[in-house]
């Protein structure tokens, strides 16, 4: 077995050295009764070259955005990867080494959380950013928790935008700690600020506002928080940071804990995960942090060095008590997101944003001028939009799908109001060609 | 700036930031984008740039090839971290995960599109559930603690479903620090139970503690002293007779597979860490996959979707009233579930029994070739793991940090230190099975070497490591004075 070194000669003188005959010797603590008196029923081992085409025969069984064209969002995008990322991250020192608890022999990977850390407060205008969270939904759980934690309330007002899959997670993650959540109705696509006043109140511990929010449309995130701060509530941002390199910094609108998914950062798409959940916040709200944060210090001669710091948040110290049950994390897809944003850089991010809201609008009027078709909101977008169509969306996404178009999501079984509407994402990866077969395809899937 | 060699290299990619210096490749823009611009109010556009570092493509490969050799890894360095299992991860298990069909696939995509995906989701969850003789097993929980939260979700969702009101979680006194974590995080108040000298759990006192407010205890196997708690099974029944579900913390896995399973030792649920049994590699931190299994009577509380198989194939079941809820946004970490069932694929039945024993043979070995240089905390036979204490060391003024600081120094990573709590300056070590009788030899020599220096220089232990790129850091600092972010003044 080429991943097991001991030989028989080995074995052999490893028990003898044990002072025992067999193997079996060394399992005596276990029950008898409950001893598996069988092999194990699993399908046959299988040499590598049959495994390969085992394997690929099942990937050949999904549409990739490889073969389609993919207008599909919701929470993961089709954004540029840079090939260096992928070569780095394969460097078996990142990538088969765990959780820096040795800092002297861990530096790589320190460091590279450091700059992390830096990006991501950067980005967002937050002064502090953690190592990671493992994914959007779970980090706007955890978000929603610490909100609670530092204001002692026990609501959290949710906007109607926040994406549906993600506010599946928090209502998992309040159970246990007995949170209460509240609607914040959205009926033109954005917050009604009227109707927020009046949920959001003495108990409410966070305002949670996404933008662009689900359906696409950008809120007014500085009027929110304006409003929640004068209710003494916090206010959660959920943002994509790909879309930071243009669209304001949540901190600078107010907020002050701002989490999102990072996928778009040269994460894979692979099925929706491993993916990374950003989370950063306000240096008052630091100790009250999720999650690993690496610190910058000195050695015993002086020279900068990293480590793993403000540990006694965390489970292994504080147990019971800590502030989240988070131990392993996401750290290398957070340094696919640091290799992504160096190698994209000032000019690059940006680029990706302007690019990306360039193709969107194309597609919005190109789509939108086909009769019957148009946005079912009037909200400014962003990279998303919502699309209303003549005909139901998920005839028309499987007949544009036999074209090799993955045209978007069709928004029944998240709102029933939304029935006829199909959830359209463009990134820069989408060719104006593209684009235009979509909107061809579509005028005969609807005429 | 001078140009550093590798042991005093010391940037960061801002560091090496230049004005208009560009490494990225993105195309001319074949649509207008000023009007699309324009049409994003003023007010929600980025008011200051992002200072983002400005590097070229050769910058950013070089700075993290070096940041890379900083790093201490499986694929450079005996690791013998004791709980976290740190295996070969094989070279084919990335090349399957990087397939297109895989890798590239939007996970809103269609399920009648995905169907190689959830089909293989489908099968994984089933070996998973055949390899620790449990009934279902949702994949969708990120890492084990969230493995943790989802099995104590369930459980109390299953008594809540019975109308019965139960308030506390055992859990003992050797746990992992995610044990008690997770179960507050699930509502429960956590109660610990002692453990013996040898690390066994009290029965008198969890006889104490077990009533009609218990809803759960909670348990390693092979607990986090590397032994077999022999007395499993009748714990298991004393808790099922006070109504109380049984949890079983699977980061031990790798000690019994093909050899005994969770479900015949009487669990009700288990979670698995696929980054450590199961060869998905740890990253630095993760991503991990803590898939859940469960017995059939928690089956209906699983996390939705569920991966089910029907007449026109795979599809993702969204209709469970009782599912305790949504964990990830998506259905789990399927990059990593790509690689446990590749490496499933490739080990067969009998290959993982031989994962099991072979693991639990070079345990052994490290612990008798050490023992009388150090004190073994509980007596053997160990499983995967044992567990040594640095105390006789101590007492020279050499302690379970400094025994592994110098081990850096010799060429290998240390172990986990100071876990379980229940050991004095504890040194858990887990060789794992893809480790050689040569590698362990030459472990083994250089933890007696280090013994041998306690004894005759325990001061040239304490200036460890000196080969390493930095010295011993200083931790009060780092927490006294945080300093989270790189600010271009510093």
């Amino acid at each position: 077995m080429r991943y097991l070194p001991n030989t028989a000669q080995n074995q052999r003188a490893m028990l003898e050295t044990i002072g025992v005959g067999d193997i079996e010797d060394l399992l005596v603590k276990i029950p008898a009764k409950a001893r598996l008196a069988r092999p194990l029923a699993l399908p046959p081992a299988l040499a590598e070259s049959d495994l390969v085409r085992h394997m690929r025969g099942l990937a050949a069984r999904n549409a990739d955005a490889d073969g389609f064209a993919c207008f599909l969002g919701a929470g993961a995008y089709d954004h540029y990867v840079p090939s260096p990322i992928n070569h780095m991250i394969l460097r078996g020192e990142f990538f088969t080494a765990y959780t820096p608890y040795q800092p002297e022999a861990s530096q790589g990977t320190l460091r590279t959380i450091y700059e992390y850390q830096t990006m991501i407060a950067e980005l967002t205008g937050m002064d502090v950013a953690n190592a990671s969270i493992y994914d959007g939904g779970s980090s706007l759980a955890e978000a929603c928790l610490m909100a609670a934690s530092i204001t002692g309330r026990t609501e959290v007002a949710l906007a109607a935008g926040v994406n549906p899959l993600s506010r599946r997670v928090v209502e998992t993650y309040v159970d246990g700690p007995g949170l209460k959540l509240r609607d914040v109705p959205s009926p033109e696509g954005v917050i009604d600020i009227d109707a927020a006043r009046r949920v959001v109140g003495g108990k409410t511990a966070a305002l949670v506002v996404q933008s662009p929010n689900f359906y696409g449309c950008l809120e007014d995130v500085a009027a929110l928080a304006e409003l929640a701060h004068a209710a003494g509530a916090l206010v959660v941002v959920v943002a994509d940071p790909v879309n930071l390199g243009v669209l304001e910094a949540p901190g600078r609108q107010g907020a002050d804990i701002v989490v999102g998914e990072g996928q778009g950062l040269g994460v894979p798409l692979s099925f929706g995960g491993p993916y990374l959940g950003v989370f950063a916040a306000k240096n008052e709200f630091v100790r009250r942090m999720p999650g690993r944060l690496v610190g910058a210090t000195v050695d015993l001669d002086g020279s900068r060095g990293f480590a793993l710091t403000l540990q006694t948040r965390e489970q292994h110290i504080r147990r019971a008590k800590a502030t989240s049950n988070i131990c392993t994390n996401v750290a290398l897809c957070a340094l696919m997101a640091t290799i992504y944003l160096s190698t994209l850089g000032k000019q690059g991010l940006a680029r990706v944003g302007e690019l990306s809201t360039a193709k969107a609008h194309y597609a919005a009027e190109r789509l939108g001028a086909i009769p019957g078709v148009g946005l079912r909101f009037a909200q400014p977008f962003f990279k998303e939009f919502t699309l209303k169509l003549p005909k139901s969306p998920e005839r028309v996404a499987a007949r544009l799908a036999k074209q090799h178009i993955l045209a978007g999501l069709p928004l029944k079984t998240f709102d029933r109001k939304l029935a006829d509407c199909l959830l359209v994402a463009v990134t820069e990866r989408r060719t104006k060609e593209e684009i235009d077969q979509f909107a061809d395809a579509l005028a005969k899937a609807v005429a | 700036m001078p140009y550093d060699n590798q042991r005093a290299y010391d940037r960061l990619i801002f560091e090496l930031s230049s004005p208009d210096r560009l490494a990225f490749s993105l195309p001319a823009s074949d649509v207008p984008v000023e009007p699309a611009l324009a049409a994003v109010p003023a007010k929600y556009r980025r008011s200051q740039p992002a200072a983002l570092p400005e590097v070229s493509e050769l910058d950013v490969v070089r700075h993290y090839s070096r940041l890379s050799q900083m790093n201490y890894g499986v694929d450079t360095h005996f690791y013998p971290l004791g709980s976290c299992t740190m295996k070969y991860n094989p070279k084919i298990n990335e090349d399957m995960a990087r397939l297109s069909g895989f890798a590239r696939l939007h996970p809103l995509a269609p399920p009648a599109l995905a169907q190689g995906a959830l089909q293989l989701m489908h099968d994984l969850a089933g070996m998973l559930a055949e390899i620790a003789g449990m009934d279902a097993v949702s994949l969708q929980p990120a890492a084990g603690a969230q493995g943790e939260l989802a099995g104590v979700l369930m459980i109390r969702a299953y008594h809540e479903a019975r109308g019965e009101k139960r308030t506390k979680v055992l859990i003992p006194d050797s746990a992992h620090g995610t044990n008690p974590a997770s179960t507050a995080l699930a509502g429960y108040e956590v109660i610990e139970v002692k453990s013996d000298a040898e690390g066994r759990v009290d029965l008198d006192d969890l006889q104490r503690h077990l009533g009609p407010d218990v809803a759960a205890f909670m348990i390693t196997v092979p607990n986090t002293l590397g032994n077999f708690e022999p007395r499993v099974m009748e714990i298991g029944e004393l808790c099922h007779a006070a109504g109380a579900q049984v949890y079983m913390d699977g980061a031990n896995l790798n000690a019994i597979l093909g050899i005994t399973r969770p479900g015949d030792l009487g669990f009700d649920v288990c979670h698995f860490n696929l980054h450590k049994t199961f060869t998905t590699p740890h990253g630095g931190g993760g991503p991990g996959a803590g898939p859940v299994g469960v017995k059939a009577h928690l089956e209906p509380f699983l996390p939705a979707p569920v991966i089910v198989k029907g007449e026109d194939g795979y599809a993702l079941d969204w209709k469970r009233p009782q599912s305790i809820g949504k964990l990830q946004a998506f259905w789990g970490n399927f990059g990593m579930h790509v690689r446990a069932y590749t490496y499933i694929r490739t080990m067969g039945a009998d290959g993982l029994r031989a994962v099991s024993d072979n693991a639990v043979l070079n345990a052994n070995y490290v612990m008798k070739r050490l023992e009388a240089q150090y004190d073994v905390a509980a007596p053997g036979p160990c499983m995967h793991e044992c567990v040594l204490s640095a105390r006789r060391q101590k007492k020279l003024g050499v302690s379970a940090m400094d025994v592994a600081k110098r081990l850096l120094d010799l060429g290998f990573y240390a172990p986990s230190t100071y876990f379980p709590l229940i050991v004095e300056e504890a040194l858990m070590i887990e060789p794992t099975e893809t480790e050689s009788k040569e590698t362990l030899d030459a472990f083994c020599e250089a933890m007696i070497r280090i013994a041998k220096e306690a004894e005759t220089d325990p001061h040239a232990i304490h200036q460890a490591p000196v080969t390493t790129p930095v010295r011993r850091l200083d931790q009060t600092k780092a927490a006294r004075e945080p300093n989270l972010r790189w600010r271009p003044t510093t």
